[in-house]
């Protein structure tokens, strides 16, 4: 697939996690609309995972850190066919495994996560373990920026530059938006390349919303050798709904019938027109 | 008297382990001095992992290393491993069904006169808490090597705490009796039982000797097994004998002696004492001046069982 088409994908996807929050009762909006594309990317263009392969030890490792942007990654796994899409119709429903947080009891899903500041610790655990085995296999995990206040992020981010985990990538989901409203106020998180490279990682950009950007990025986050990358992707939180771009409040809202017409119609009009 | 450290043993274990099964990797929190791990990072180095003051990272790095086919022993003082990784545990490890093994050493009141910042009398209370951790306390040393092999052929997460300091056979090289997740009975009585857990247990062992002296007869039980607690040993307990004592070096607020109190009150209703740390900072001193402090001795035991009989 092409970027164009990619980029498509990416919103016809964002509408099946509309689907998901309006009939499911709950999820996180905002967030789900900013990691959309970073999901597309790795599972489309990069990650070495499948449903044929998804248990080989050989395959690539991901991790969604910001775990409450599950419905984005249910829509992604779906899409991928790690489970049938009918499957999520019983998201959030009494007894489902399909709940608001990622768990391993689903195919495709590596690690339980929903507490945030566990994943990326736990994939420098993976990395460890690749390099232990000779295995080729690399190890992803998506953080959202609220997340980094969290003091084990940094316990992670210490261990993966010492141990200078070259098949490690982090990826933060860098909307600028908390619940409570802008990070920088809620506890400031710029200088944020400064951090990272203070820890000994190798820090890339991308335009968190565009494919071709993020595809750019991993791809020399794959090609740096003698430590591990993060990749700050700055995206708009609410993406694909003009009306929730960049606004707090639809961190994790459930939009209205009204609304619910609205973003359906504005992702099909986005969707046609990245084609 | 024993001079070799529980915690020892579990390195002599593992050091040989590692040696026919490269999965096996220990990891420490800048412990490895006090894990009594230098023998094993010697010989196997490429099996080890430092990961420096942090407890939280090395419950999550060992939970993605057991998530990559690794089989991780997270070694670290139990008291930092029980309580400020207890989230790690919960998520990483047992939510996510990780196969890795807590080893939480110089557990209890070991650390004695450093305090409460220290002290681990809440471990069996917050790792026994999370569905899907078992919690093991192991007596002495022979049981902690018999623990130790159990564990080593199972896949699944397990919290294992020793203390830091030699501790009295309880059993002998030659005669170790062990059926994993069974308590193991140490004395045959029917007036009482005494249930006792980690290095309560020698004292457990003194007690039913010095209460059959004076005609009581007690039955005496090792219940290592905290979480899987052997609830058939309980139930019987309370059914063929009169009344119940356990004992544990833990906070007498969500033990093994709570444990034992909810399965007796729905079973069979006996009289329960727990003997344990009462809820407060624990008093200053070395873990015998503090066990004589709160009574947790062969002869506190005794008057307890004594008041028990009379009441029973």
């Amino acid at each position: 697939m092409n970027y164009k088409e990619l980029t498509s994908k990416s919103f016809a996807l964002r509408r099946e996690v509309l689907e998901l929050i309006y009939r499911g009762g709950g999820g996180h909006f905002g967030g789900d609309f900013s990691v959309m594309d970073i999901l597309v990317t790795l599972y489309c263009l990069h990650m070495n995972v499948s449903p044929e392969n998804q248990d080989d030890p050989g395959r690539d490792r991901f991790i969604l850190s910001k775990g409450h942007s599950v419905e984005a990654l249910y829509a992604v796994l779906a899409d991928r066919g790690f489970f049938p899409r009918e499957e999520l119709e019983t998201f959030s429903r009494y007894g489902s495994k399909y709940i608001g947080h990622p768990n391993n009891k689903i195919n495709g899903i590596e690690m339980n996560s929903g507490s945030l500041g566990h994943g990326l610790p736990v994939a420098v655990g993976m990395a460890l373990a690749g390099r232990m085995d000779g295995a080729a296999y690399r190890v992803y995990t998506v953080l959202g920026d609220g997340e980094l206040a969290e003091g084990s992020v940094w316990e992670g981010a210490m261990a993966g530059g010492h141990f200078k985990l070259d098949n490690l990538t982090a990826i933060v989901d860098r909307n600028r938006l908390q619940i409570s409203g802008s990070t920088e106020d809620v506890m400031a998180q710029d200088s944020l390349d400064d951090r990272w490279a203070a820890f000994g990682w190798h820090v890339l950009h991308a335009s968190g919303n565009d494919i071709a950007s993020l595809d750019g990025a991993v791809t020399a986050a794959k090609a740096h050798r003698g430590g591990p990358s993060v990749i700050i992707a700055d995206t708009i939180k609410g993406c694909g709904y003009s009306a929730a771009e960049n606004q707090a409040g639809w961190h994790h809202k459930v939009p209205t019938a009204e609304q619910y017409e609205a973003i359906k119609a504005e992702l099909e009009e986005r969707r046609v027109n990245a084609l | 008297m024993n001079t070799i450290p529980n915690r020892q043993v579990i390195c002599e274990v593992l050091t040989a382990a590692a040696a026919k099964d490269r999965d096996i990797v220990v990891l420490c929190s800048d412990s490895r001095g006090s894990a009594s791990l230098g023998p094993y990072v010697a010989a196997h180095p490429g099996q080890f992992v430092e990961v420096g003051i942090a407890e939280q990272n090395l419950v999550s790095i060992s939970a993605g290393l057991a998530a990559c086919g690794k089989k991780p022993f997270a070694v670290s003082p139990a008291c930092f491993l029980s309580t400020r990784s207890m989230e790690q545990v919960k998520v990483d490890v047992a939510y996510s069904g990780t196969n890795v093994k807590l080893i939480g050493i110089s557990g209890g009141v070991s650390y004695g006169a450093l305090g409460m910042t220290h002290h681990s009398a809440q471990d069996i209370a917050t790792m026994g808490s999370i569905p899907g951790m078992r919690v093991y306390l192991p007596s002495d040393r022979f049981q902690t090597r018999a623990l130790m092999e159990a564990l080593l052929a199972d896949p699944k997460a397990a919290y294992v705490r020793v203390g830091r300091n030699p501790v009295p056979d309880v059993y002998r090289e030659e005669s170790v009796p062990f059926t994993f997740n069974k308590a193991t009975l140490l004395q045959e009585g029917t007036d009482l039982t005494i249930i006792a857990c980690g290095e309560m247990v020698h004292a457990a062992k003194e007690a039913g000797a010095l209460l059959a002296d004076r005609g009581i007869s007690a039955r005496v039980l090792d219940m290592y097994c905290v979480k899987p607690i052997d609830r058939d040993s309980v139930i019987r307990a309370a059914r063929e004998t009169k009344a119940i004592i356990t004992v544990e070096e833990h906070s007498v607020i969500g033990g093994m002696g709570a444990m034992v109190s909810q399965i007796v009150c729905g079973e069979h209703p006996v009289l329960v004492r727990n003997m344990a740390l009462s809820d407060a900072p624990v008093v200053t001193g070395v873990s015998k001046e503090v066990f004589d402090h709160y009574g947790l001795t062969a002869g506190g035991i005794v008057k307890i069982a004594e008041e028990l009989m009379r009441l029973a």
